[in-house]
């Protein structure tokens, strides 16, 4: 099974072929919310690397992705920079606060990572507010149309806009599975599976869990980044600790530990709350109820299930 | 076991040649669906009948308590506009969507409305957040979107051209319009106690100009931090000074905040001065709020029926809301309203109508002509149709300014000492959406 065009690798590039025909056939509705799914898709991708592979449950991850968010915002408003300057300034910043928080945040294992993480991303999303005069703090604040273009490519456009999502996410999906099949991507799992052992053979299990830390960071910094420029929008309502959750939802519902799953679990989760918000105010009974549901009778997830009964041999 | 090996005899090895085949079998959907161009898809057909009007509603969220009501008031206008035989002649439907009182929902509910439910428009947000969050993409998608929030942010400049606030004041005007009655009736000293946020500094920064102009002074600004749960260590910030104390509080901690502040005070207290913002849906009974007495109150449309006769529509429009003569709801005397912001979601809808009519509006291709229609209007004579007052509409800014209501606590019911005028409430247009193209 190993070689350049095994199987994992065709599935892959496959999904990504199959978006790129979406675009070209879908309704506009779910053309432009596959959009935004596959944007926040990125994200929990990133999340999935720490939480699904490395077995870190951060709850801070909002931070990172208001880092990107605001590092991309910040830089376009004030120094009016285009799209380009502004995402890689965004994925910059990202990447700096995952590097410092996780020298921090790693000195601690467990529920106390939990909670450091957490605190960490509230005094993020504080900052945010206190420097009202820079953030514009809860309101937000929108990036103006014209500089959010690329080169000569306008990102607010509906087709651009897609296919850029698609970009970025097909560029997370080759690069997470490129890392997750390396030897390095199994002393990641070696050390979610048991990390005192993963030391005696030896590794330093803290480099290689600052290293997914960053990584993570830096995948949920390039969504944030990206959700701003192509959507126009910049909010600390992205920093709070909803949106910590949320990707940790879309991972149980898609599968931990897979590299699709979180693509999977963000389409399952944004239909749901899409479709039952059409329908009754109680929504989030609905979430719950079918997080419920698949613990009982798929407890690894959608595609986490799908690996474990017809497809080992998914990464 | 059995069960097992079914499994596995069903498992089908994917091979090079079996992904390029299913590659091949989408290519071909593709071009058997004949492609339709994506502008094509996004695009709109003419709408018959009804006009839609997508209606961005706070169901759940922080906002909820006000978007129940903004809804009750939307609801009971369109069936008035209906009755009297719609727009153009068509009825209307409002097509309602929860954005959870979330700018990212919010965003996803515009676009929802503008591509899956092809409403005409979308309307009645009110928190600054969302409409922040959802403008960009309403001005994307080029629907027209008219806000309720009271929030600076249209007149600002920082928004679109498809987006008009044309049925409720801005945050901007009405502190502006405060300072002149506080300066002269409650004192010139004032100290501040606000949320340390947008909305808590925008009051900072307004009503700050605002009393310099009056020769007052802001002696004493103290922000207090979101998380804030209690408020006793801040109040010795406040100067033996001050003549006013002026309070922005909101959130779930605004109970305890006026409660702590009476227990503080005790009898011995300056004016106070604050937005009822803070007190909207909460009844005045409240155990605690007894330290209100005597206190003041801006409200955009009174609460309590004042029966002084200076407002002859107040009776015709409470009915139509269903609020009795207290503001609470006429089937549940506790469930109290938003009274004082939701009569914005009335006027608007009369607005869109007025702007439907004046443009001719048919259906979506006509969009451009509803805003600049609505940009040609000037102002709005108080009526059945704007029960708060009239209003003065600058089709530059998109903004509408009005009167403003000050209240006192009287018998634990707020009682109307003062009206501004709307020439108090105006101020230098900031922006000209008019030369922004569609």
């Amino acid at each position: 099974m190993s070689g350049i065009f095994n199987k994992a690798l065709m599935v892959h590039l496959g999904l990504i072929v199959v978006l790129l025909a979406l675009h070209f056939i879908l309704p506009a509705y779910h053309h432009v919310s596959l959009a935004r799914i596959m944007v926040l898709a990125v994200y929990a991708l990133g999340f999935n690397l720490l939480f699904g592979y490395t077995g870190l449950l951060s709850l801070g991850h909002a931070l990172f992705f208001a880092a990107g968010l605001y590092g991309a915002g910040l830089s376009m408003q004030f120094f009016q920079w285009t799209a380009g300057p502004g995402f890689v300034f965004g994925l910059f910043c990202a990447i700096a606060v995952a590097t410092l928080i996780g020298m921090l945040a790693l000195r601690t294992v467990g529920v106390s990572f939990m909670i450091v993480t957490m605190m960490f991303a509230q005094v993020g999303y504080l900052l945010i507010l206190y420097y009202n005069e820079y953030t514009r703090g809860d309101e937000g604040f929108v990036i103006l149309r014209e500089l959010r273009v690329l080169g000569p490519l306008d990102l607010s456009a509906e087709d651009i806009r897609y296919l850029v999502a698609l970009a970025l996410l097909a560029a997370a999906i080759l690069i997470k599975l490129a890392l997750v099949r390396s030897p390095t991507g199994r002393i990641l799992i070696a050390i979610r599976e048991n990390e005192e052992r993963t030391r005696m053979l030896g590794y330093d299990p803290f480099r290689y869990k600052l290293m997914a830390m960053v990584i993570s960071g830096a995948f949920a910094g390039a969504a944030g980044a990206a959700y701003g420029i192509l959507f126009g929008y910049v909010g600390a309502s992205f920093a709070s600790i909803q949106y910590s959750i949320l990707p940790l939802l879309y991972v149980l519902m898609g599968g931990a530990g897979v590299v699709l799953g979180p693509l999977l679990g963000t389409i399952a989760m944004f239909y749901l709350i899409d479709i039952a918000s059409g329908m009754t105010s109680a929504y989030l009974f609905f979430v719950g109820l079918a997080l419920v549901f698949l613990i009982l009778v798929a407890p690894k997830g959608l595609l986490g299930t799908v690996r474990e009964r017809w497809a080992p041999w998914l990464p | 076991m059995t069960e097992q090996k079914t499994n596995s005899t069903k498992t089908k090895h994917f091979t090079r040649r079996d992904t390029l085949k299913t590659l091949g079998a989408a290519a071909g959907l593709a071009a058997g669906s004949h492609l339709m161009p994506l502008s094509g898809r996004y695009a709109q057909a003419q709408s018959s009948e009804p006009i839609r009007i997508g209606f961005q509603a706070h169901r759940t969220g922080i906002g909820a308590s006000y978007g129940r009501w903004y809804e009750r008031t939307t609801m009971a206008a369109a069936q008035l506009i209906n009755d009297a035989g719609g727009i153009n002649g068509r009825p209307i439907e409002i097509v309602t969507e929860d954005d959870g009182t979330d700018p990212k929902r919010g965003a996803e509910v515009v676009e929802k409305f503008a591509i899956q439910h092809k409403t005409d428009i979308v309307f009645g947000t009110l928190f600054s957040h969302v409409v922040i969050g959802s403008a960009p993409r309403a001005g994307e998608l080029k629907i027209p979107y008219f806000v309720v929030s009271e929030g600076h942010h249209v007149a600002s400049g920082k928004l679109n051209r498809y987006v008009l606030q044309p049925g409720i004041t801005d945050v901007k005007s009405q502190v502006q319009s405060m300072a002149p009655w506080v300066g002269s009736n409650l004192g010139k000293k004032v100290t501040m106690i606000y949320p340390d946020f947008a909305f808590g500094h925008d009051h900072r920064d307004y009503f700050s100009a605002a009393i310099a102009a009056q020769g007052g002074e802001v002696i004493e600004k103290i922000a207090i931090p979101p998380t804030e749960q209690s408020f006793f260590k801040y109040f010795p910030r406040i100067p033996k000074e001050t003549e006013v104390l002026y309070h922005v509080m909101v959130g779930p901690g605004v109970l305890t905040f006026v409660k702590e502040l009476g227990e503080f005070f005790g009898s011995d207290r300056p004016q106070i001065f604050g937005f009822i913002d803070s007190l909207e849906a909460v009844d005045l009974a409240n155990p605690g709020l007894e330290a209100l007495e005597g206190t003041y109150f801006w409200e955009g449309f009174p609460r309590y029926a004042q029966n002084d006769g200076a407002n002859p529509h107040d009776a015709f429009y409470r009915e139509k809301v269903g609020v009795d003569a207290n503001g609470a709801s006429l089937s549940d005397p506790k469930d109290i309203s938003t009274y004082a912001h939701m009569f914005g979601c009335w006027e608007t809808l009369y607005i869109i109508k007025q702007g439907m009519e004046a443009a001719d509006y048919k259906g979506p291709a006509d969009r451009a002509k509803l805003i600049e229609a609505v940009e040609s209007f000037t102002d709005f004579p108080e009526g059945p149709e704007h029960p708060q007052g009239a209003k003065i509409f600058n089709g530059q800014t998109h903004q509408v300014f009005g009167i403003q209501n000050i209240s006192q606590v009287t018998d634990g019911k707020l009682k109307v000492v003062h009206r501004t005028s709307i020439e108090d409430s105006l101020y230098e247009p900031e922006v000209d959406y008019t030369k922004m193209a569609f």
